[in-house]
């Protein structure tokens, strides 16, 4: 059944759709991929029999002429953070191994709705706090592609780095995502994949394990941008379970999904081009630009003042809200405790996080709780609340000018797990091309573009006004259609 | 600004996390340098500038203020609530003794 495995999410569904195949041999092709994939470690939870249920159930409609849904048949990969009925929901954290949830979250029941099925529970960075997937308290994720000439393993990018892997071998069609700061780009560009983050508040956050709630946002990934259109239309829409839902109704993005142009301006942030930038990112974004204009674009050069400082007001914003969310972690409703002999209370709060939490996650709850502490936070906090006020102005005012804004996802590609494990600021500045767009809560994708010297996949982003999802899939679309990326990684698994 | 092994100490018991000195050793100079890093928004000039409340405008919805209004944000779930706790007894959570 390795043909099937091959398909894309819309290939897959219109088969099933017509009869060419049946939604179980589908669902038992790649549940057969999953379990003879055990060395790229995608997936902390695998659920081949929730897959072949959901594929039952779409076979037995489509024999009843019954009509099927838009995900209808299509098996996916569902990253570990969204709680899950009954089936383990770990935020790849010690402190939630063994957490059953009860419930279901809003993006993955409307998932099941449309007739997907899952997979299995993706692994990620703890608490998707991570850009490499070497944080998951479940072993490092491995990226399926590797250096030409080199056996060493690579980093899948991060937080959702089994999505990125899974998707990217071929072990699922497609496969949920969350982006608190390029948590879907920046993985999505190491493994060569297609990856979006709506609008802040179009998929309901209710039901994620959760991190930085201004921020955080789900997301679909899957090999091609209208895969990712139709996936993101099945997980949107208001949600009166999450206050921050945006009531509004959800367009049919892959149905007016087109790759022309004319007419646009898509502008160019000078302050995207760092110094010291990689010259083989930067010949990508030059050929992007050349995609874009062949589209029928016009490319203009923008400004975004405050670029410099968005990574550095994330790692005030992010780790504070983290330190509030993650005080939940207590050992008393749910989760891990530790109790040591004869202790009290307090005691054992602090046991139970000291061994339940990672050392990123220690790290971001401690600055978090500095920065939100009596004298500081004021310095801190709300200077960052400030900046990002004035981010915000910056995409305001660039949008004055152009529809969409191209730039790399990436400032390199994947790097060699261990490279950056040493150094979380290293590790930080990986996301510098993907935080601005977190911070102001604007649309944005990674696109497959080509592959560098080394072989290895590069990711072009676009980043789109409020609510206009369908400008930046548009331009995806049109980046898509020229980069005619085909590269597979060579199965070594 | 750079905070010192006390400082840190001080933050950890603050945010209910254990620390033993091995990890304060590798943690002290990790925080300084994301300190360094982030100080930079000092350059930023904010005089005039409000920090920002909801990156997408939005009015806070309200709901009537009864038992159960929505059923899908309503309570009766108490089981349900229970199931995941590490300890639970007679419909509650349980903690260890706070009042000797």
């Amino acid at each position: 059944m390795a043909e099937l495995t091959n398909l894309t999410l819309k290939a897959i569904r219109d088969g099933v759709a017509g009869g060419d195949f049946t939604a179980r041999e589908v669902a038992q092709g790649f549940n057969a991929q999953i379990a003879a994939a055990d060395k790229l470690n995608a997936f902390i939870t695998p659920t081949p029999d929730h897959a072949l249920a959901a594929a039952d159930a779409v076979d037995a409609k489509r024999a009843a002429g019954e009509e099927l849904g838009a995900l209808a048949g299509v098996p996916i990969g569902m990253k570990d953070l969204f709680a899950t009925n009954g089936v383990q929901t770990s935020a790849a954290s010690h402190m939630l191994e063994g957490f059953t949830p009860h419930y279901e979250s809003t993006v993955s029941q409307k998932l099941w709705d449309a007739g997907a099925g899952m997979l299995g529970k993706l692994n990620l960075d703890q608490f998707a706090m991570g850009s490499s997937n070497e944080t998951s308290h479940f072993g490092n994720v491995v990226n399926p592609w590797k250096s030409a000439g080199s056996n060493e393993a690579l980093a899948p990018g991060g937080s959702s780095g089994g999505s990125s892997a899974a998707v990217a071998a071929r072990l699922c069609p497609a496969a949920t995502g969350t982006d608190t700061g390029g948590s879907i780009r920046q993985p999505a560009a190491f493994t060569g994949i297609a990856g979006i983050k709506p609008t802040y508040g179009r998929c309901s956050r209710w039901g994620i394990v959760a991190f930085a709630s201004s921020l955080d946002q789900a997301g679909s990934m899957a090999r091609t941008v209208e895969d990712c259109a139709i996936m993101l239309g099945a997980m949107a829409g208001f949600d009166p379970k999450d206050s921050t839902s945006i009531d509004a109704p959800v367009p049919d993005w892959a149905g007016a999904l087109s790759g022309d142009l004319t007419g646009k301006k898509v502008g160019i942030p000078k302050e995207y081009r760092v110094d010291g930038m990689d010259a083989e990112i930067d010949a990508s974004w030059e050929e992007g630009k050349a995609w874009l204009r062949d589209a029928g674009a016009k490319i203009v050069d923008i400004s975004l003042p405050h670029t410099k400082y968005a990574l550095p007001a994330y790692y005030i914003v992010a780790p504070a809200e983290a330190s509030s969310n993650l005080a939940r972690y207590d050992g008393v409703r749910y989760g891990l405790r530790d109790l040591p002999e004869g202790s009290g209370l307090q005691d054992m709060y602090a046991a139970t996080r000291a061994a339940g939490f990672g050392d990123e996650v220690k790290r971001r709850i401690l600055i978090g709780t500095y920065v939100l502490s009596a004298g500081y936070y004021d310095a801190y906090y709300t200077q960052a609340m400030k900046v990002r006020t004035l981010i915000q102005r910056d995409f305001d005012a660039a949008f004055a000018q152009c529809d969409v804004i191209l730039a790399p996802t990436t400032p390199t590609a994947a790097f060699a797990l261990g490279d950056k494990a040493d150094d979380p600021l290293a590790m930080y500045l990986n996301d510098v091309f993907a935080v601005p767009a977190s911070m102001a809560g604007l649309p944005a994708m990674s696109v497959p573009a080509r592959l560098n010297s080394a072989g290895l996949p590069l990711g072009l982003q676009i980043i789109g006004k409020a609510m206009d999802e369908q400008g930046v899939l548009n331009a995806g679309l049109a980046l898509e259609e020229r980069a005619n990326y085909v590269a597979v990684p060579k199965r070594w698994w | 600004m750079s905070v010192t092994r006390e400082d840190v100490a001080k933050i950890a018991s603050l945010a209910r996390i254990k620390m033993d000195e091995s990890d304060l050793d590798t943690l002290v100079p990790e925080f300084n340098a994301i300190l360094g890093f982030v100080e930079q928004l000092g350059e930023v000039d904010t005089a005039d500038v409000e920090p920002m409340t909801a990156v997408i405008p939005q009015a806070l919805r309200l709901r009537d203020d009864v038992v159960d209004a929505d059923p899908l944000t309503g309570g009766g779930k108490r089981d349900d609530v229970l199931a995941n706790a590490p300890v639970a007894e007679h419909g509650f959570f349980a903690v260890p003794k706070v009042i000797e």
